[in-house]
């Protein structure tokens, strides 16, 4: 599929002299935006009282923008590894605006397909080439610090919901008086189609913003004082390449697909339950000694540490390499799920600093799977590559809240649950950490027969998918 | 990869200071504000409030 000339990856090789980091600031005005979808449940009872519906029938647009990410990404991301990074950030701009708009037509007419269809399959779509955009771009300008690159981008992600949920909070206290902004009233339908015209119309031109400074370097660059040949030196890393197409038929990528989704599931496992779960913990017969108003800042704060892990752990991966972080991720992982199942419900300060620490490693699991993926098959066609394992994701968020409403449902009725009940869901995300931490050890370099033969993997991706 | 090539990097900057200046910031003030509300918000985790 062909791009318009001024979307085309020749139009936007760097000239010498560049400097790489104007790169960072693009991909982050791209995932700044799409991290927007950890902020969905500021308008969720809105939605509720709007259409009158089930809860379960509003988080189901939640559910399908996270599935059309993961497939999108994997549908998309040769595509995007062949256009570059303006094409994709241009085409993700587009698909998550008019998600956003036909998402207001939906509310606005009390239509609640279209808002399946604008959030959930456009924005979706919207998501996944958005997120996968500026991936493999970064890895290029950065071959020196490729975890910090992607940290810093993805970053971007977690901390979309950082700005997403207060700005929510105001505009719709703007589009409808009567609502002040707490858990108290709750915003009209009107207010919150006017929060989707808003953030489509500002979310297109941030990202749009993004599109137009994206550079890609020419073929052949290498930052100063950096020497490819160093690179080699480190385990399981390769200057050879894979295609995609070749990836996913390794137990490599399988391996890593397993790594991601149990790492995801079991961060999802506390992000989906986050204010009702710290008010559990500590409840004290029919009341809670942590107020709602706390247990949304408790939310606020996992978004925090979810968006600082991605950049200080895959920052830290550079220095330690990705297989030992992904030790620490799962395994120090495992035994904070352990502590937060047994003596988490001991202290307040202890509960949030375990539920911190875990979700800045399921932060951090997202934003060092790139750079292992670059480790493993090299930078030829590594966003395709990311593009296909994000399935993981999608699995993972049909998976985790399965998990974990499945098992508190048949503990008891929601606002007289305890910490108890919720240890038998914590250690099926133990286990789901050991099976991970597992998958993690058994990964090896990819076998010689799969790289493409030498001089043939630059500027044509798309040559090896015919093979 | 020729040498020319990989001396890419070590050339005298062409992209203009400003525009980096500006990009960061677009990315970095609201970035500042969630961040600044994050933790008003949370505040009460800690005060009791």
């Amino acid at each position: 599929m062909a791009v318009p000339g001024f979307l085309a990856r020749d139009r936007i090789v760097a000239k010498p002299g560049f400097n790489r980091w104007l790169i960072p600031p693009a991909a982050l005005a791209v995932h700044l935006c799409i991290g927007q979808a950890y902020a969905t449940s500021v308008y969720k009872t809105a939605l509720v009282s709007h259409f009158d519906a089930s809860l379960t029938s509003i988080g189901v647009v939640f559910s399908i923008a996270i599935v059309m990410l993961g497939l999108s990404a994997a549908v998309f991301g040769t595509w995007v590894d062949r256009n570059g990074p303006r094409a994709a950030m241009f085409t993700a701009a587009c698909f998550w605006s008019a998600g956003f708009l036909v998402g207001a037509l939906g509310i606005a007419t009390s239509q609640l397909w279209l808002l399946y269809l604008g959030y959930g399959v456009l924005g979706g779509i919207g998501l996944g080439i958005g997120y996968i955009s500026p991936v493999s771009t970064l890895i290029k300008w950065f071959p020196d610090r490729p975890g910090l690159a992607t940290g810093m981008a993805i970053m971007g992600f977690g901390g979309g919901a950082l700005i997403a949920t207060p700005l929510s909070r105001q505009l719709m206290s703007f589009y409808d008086p009567a609502y002040d902004g707490t858990a108290a009233t709750t915003p009209s339908g009107g207010a919150v189609a006017g929060l989707f015209v808003t953030l489509g119309i500002v979310y297109l031109a941030y990202m749009l913003f993004g599109a137009f400074i994206v550079r890609v370097p020419a073929d052949g660059w290498v930052p100063d004082g950096f020497d490819p040949s160093t690179v080699k030196q480190k385990a399981l890393v390769t200057t050879d390449s894979v295609s995609a197409a070749n990836a996913i038929k390794t137990p490599q990528f399988w391996l890593l697909w397993v790594v991601l989704f149990c790492n995801v599931t079991a961060g999802i496992g506390i992000l989906e339950q986050a204010s009702p779960m710290i008010q559990d913990f500590f409840r004290e017969g029919d009341a809670s000694t942590v107020a709602a108003a706390a247990g949304a800042g408790f939310v606020g704060l996992l978004s925090l540490f979810n968006m600082a892990g991605r950049f200080v752990w895959s920052s830290t991966s550079d220095k330690i390499g990705r297989k030992p972080i992904y030790m620490v991720y799962l395994g120090v992982g495992l035994l904070l799920y352990v502590a937060l199942a047994t003596v988490g419900s001991s202290a307040t300060w202890l509960f949030v600093l375990l539920a911190a620490v875990i979700i800045s490693f399921y932060g951090g699991g997202f934003a060092t799977i790139p750079a292992y993926l670059r480790d493993l098959f090299g930078t030829y066609q590594v966003g395709a590559i990311h593009g296909r394992l994000l399935t993981a994701w999608s699995a993972a968020g049909v998976a985790g809240p399965l998990i974990v409403n499945g098992v508190l449902d048949t503990q008891g009725t929601p606002g007289e649950l305890v910490a108890a009940d919720y240890r038998i869901a914590l250690f099926i995300m133990v286990g789901l950490l050991a099976v991970g931490f597992i998958a993690n050890l058994l990964v090896r370099p990819v076998d010689s027969k799969w790289h493409e033969p030498k001089g043939t993997t630059t500027p044509t991706p798309e040559r090896s998918a015919a093979r | 990869m020729s040498s020319a090539q990989r001396s890419t990097g070590s050339q005298p900057s062409t992209t203009p200071t400003l525009l980096i200046v500006v990009a960061w910031l677009l990315v970095a003030i609201p970035l500042v504000y969630g961040l600044v509300r994050t933790i008003i918000t949370a505040a009460p985790l800690f005060t009791g409030g």
